[in-house]
């Protein structure tokens, strides 16, 4: 009730600005040789239109409220690898739309950004194409803003030298939708954020994460695509997150994750599917998450927890031929695992009601192991490991006890 | 010489199509490749599942299969030699009349139920990569059963002594690094268990296959370090070259001990 309340409110403050600025759109302005000059020239609610050429400028500055920039096909604003911020919103009501903006070149002392928005509000960002720039999209202390349908992707070959897609710091309502974002340190960058929305984009091979969420409360991201990336997603230090229906495929390295929790609290991760991940979850810290109906198929570690994550409820998820399903750390364990499908379950169900007789222990004494000594990863899929397990299923001595799941479905209850 | 030898692989392989073992063997993994596909696999977890197939029963097969077969055809190596016949070229038709049925067997019996379920050509890449697995496990332990059925005249023994080396490739050697890992588990050890790993076959066949198809699994922590070395090109070859070992010296040593064997 309460987030529905919030989808309205940003709904109508997103419909509000777009209103306003149709409503004042009443002067356009064509751009002869230079933006700078013809934003300088304009009045709240122009409409600036950029027609095809490419326009080697930086800087450009917007301090006029509600006025549009518009690009005809083929307008192209290069700033040259100058070492230069290209545009910077500092008005409310602002739109960029249909540019292509690229190169801002590289700084280790600033964050150069192809768009920024300082300070302003009502904001919308779509339709623009960003290429080889340090950061694409950075909005600072920016509220009820919109960046939507852009395709964003990044310079720089390594993490130390790009920035982010999508930068988000210190923003309230912010709507990010169906962009597409790729070889940037991280695709979409938050930071104290409220009540953001992400939904329906695309973030592949980021040299970081694809999505990197930190200190922030009460927001959403659902219905995206991470692949390749080389972390995959990290949400840290945050509450109330809402991850559904999101896909998190092929994150595969050392140190790579679907998503990876660190200090999250109540949120809930439903309907998601996890893909050939090295972690499908890794939790750390995390209490009273509720992770329900996702898929984990072909990971090496669907589900790494933590024992200092507490109160956390697997139920309704599918785990099918993942190396190992469940790992942890301790025999200690305070989360719940109820009516989930193994596919390395191998019980049977006498009565016929689709629940197991016999309880699953989801984490195989193998994956105890490797925990303490990693290399004895190499004895994978050796014979000797199987007899182990099966001693150990038999009479666990090492593998927690309490970390059972009771009802075990026998058939996966996605479609 | 050639002729001699291919012809005695032709008696060969017309004494071992008669007997029922190779036909139980085709039927096992086309049963069993097919019964993957029935449960409802894809060509990918069938390949996946079929890895285990692979690495349990083709070792242990062979080599029983292998020491046996030395020792049935004794009679016949003998009547053979007191012909014109080299005893190297009665060894190499020895070898390959049971060799190439076995691997024959093992290729066709998976490749089949992957053509009439129709997805051989999309998969024939892993597919090919997993029998040359299959084949080269079937020639290292064929091999050692030579070697063992040459070692002792005693029938009990000889089977006795595959079991128990089956048993160690299989279970023990993989103890035998788990206890080292955990005894020097305060110093570096991944060259120590690599190099280890490599001087077991079984092992060797098992983490070629994994880079292959668990890829993912290994990237983890440590098993980057592995993937780096073992998912190289130079990787890659010592792997063949250390599999060619393990066929060429059972082999050679078999091959002395059957020239100067008193028959």
């Amino acid at each position: 009730m309460k987030n529905l309340k919030k989808r309205i409110l940003l709904l109508l403050s997103l419909l509000l600005v777009l209103s306003v600025s149709l409503l004042a759109s009443d002067r356009e302005i064509r751009v002869e040789s230079s933006i700078q000059l013809a934003i300088d020239q304009s009045e709240p609610g122009d409409v600036i239109i950029i027609p095809a050429g490419v326009y080697e400028e930086s800087g450009i500055t917007i301090e006029t409220a509600r006025i549009i920039l518009r690009g005809e096909d083929g307008a192209v604003i290069d700033g040259m690898k100058g070492g230069a911020h290209i545009i910077v919103i500092k008005a409310d009501s602002v739109q960029v739309e249909g540019l292509t903006i690229r190169n801002t070149g590289l700084s280790h002392v600033r964050d150069l950004s192809a768009v920024r928005v300082e300070s302003a509000s009502g904001v919308i960002i779509r339709d623009n194409v960003f290429e080889d720039s340090m950061f694409s999209v950075y909005l600072s202390r920016a509220k009820d803003s919109l960046v939507e349908r852009n395709r964003i992707s990044g310079g720089g070959d390594r993490e130390s030298n790009s920035g982010n897609g999508i930068h988000l710091f210190d923003t309230e309502r912010i709507t990010v939708r169906e962009n597409q974002i790729h070889h940037h340190r991280d695709g979409i960058y938050l930071e104290f954020a409220k009540e953001v929305r992400i939904t329906d984009n695309i973030a592949t091979d980021n040299r970081r994460y694809g999505l990197h969420y930190m200190f922030s409360r009460d927001s959403e991201y659902s219905r995206n695509e991470f692949r390749r990336n080389n972390a995959g997603v990290a949400v840290m230090y945050s509450q109330e997150v809402d991850m559904s229906g999101n896909i998190f495929a092929d994150n595969v390295g050392p140190a790579s994750y679907g998503i990876l929790l660190k200090d999250i609290d109540n949120s809930l991760i439903s309907n998601n599917r996890f893909l050939n991940n090295t972690i499908g979850i890794y939790s750390e810290g995390s209490n009273g998450v509720q992770i329900e109906k996702n898929l984990f198929e072909r990971n090496g570690w669907a589900v790494k927890i933590w024992a200092n994550s507490t109160r956390n409820v697997f139920t309704d998820n599918a785990f099918i031929d993942n190396t190992f399903d469940v790992a942890t750390n301790s025999r200690q364990h305070y989360n719940t695992f109820e009516r989930n499908y193994w596919s390395r379950y191998d019980g049977y169900d006498l009565e016929g009601d689709g629940i197991g007789d016999v309880p699953h222990r989801p984490v195989r004494l193998y994956s105890i192991i490797v925990e303490r000594n990693p290399i004895s990863l190499i004895l994978h899929r050796s014979l000797f490991i199987d007899v182990l397990d099966l001693a150990e299923r038999v009479m666990p001595a090492l593998t927690p006890e309490t970390l059972v799941d009771e009802y075990p479905l026998m058939k996966s209850p996605l479609p | 010489m050639k002729t001699n030898t291919l012809k005695l692989i032709k008696y060969q392989l017309r004494d071992v199509m008669r007997s029922r073992w190779v036909i139980f063997y085709l039927a096992f993994f086309i049963l069993v490749t097919d019964a993957l596909f029935r449960f409802g696999g894809s060509g990918d977890r069938v390949i996946l599942s079929l890895m285990n197939v692979v690495l349990l029963v083709i070792p242990l097969v062979s080599i029983m299969l292998g020491t046996m077969y030395v020792y049935n055809s004794r009679e016949y190596t003998e009547l053979m030699l007191s012909q014109p016949v080299k005893r190297g070229e009665m060894f190499s038709a020895l070898f390959a009349g049971l060799m190439l049925p076995l691997s024959v067997t093992v290729a066709a019996g998976i490749a089949l139920p992957f053509i009439w379920n129709g997805v051989l050509i999309s998969h024939l890449a892993a597919l090919g990569y997993l029998i040359g697995t299959a084949i080269i496990l079937t020639t290292i332990f064929s091999a050692l059963a030579f070697m063992i059925a040459l070692l002792t005249e005693d029938k009990i023994k000889g089977l006795g002594l595959a079991v128990v080396m089956w048993l160690f490739f299989a279970v023990i050697y993989d103890g035998l690094i788990l206890v080292v890992i955990y005894m020097f588990s305060d110093y570096p050890l991944q060259q120590p268990v690599l190099v280890m790993s490599m001087l077991n076959p079984l092992d060797l066949a098992r983490i070629a296959l994994l880079i292959e198809f668990e890829a993912s699994t290994l990237m983890g922590f440590t098993g980057a370090l592995f993937q780096r070395f073992l998912g190289s090109t130079g990787g890659l070859l010592t792997i063949a070259g250390v599999l060619m070992l393990w066929i060429s010296l059972p082999l050679a040593w078999g091959a002395r001990r059957f020239v100067s064997k008193d028959f």
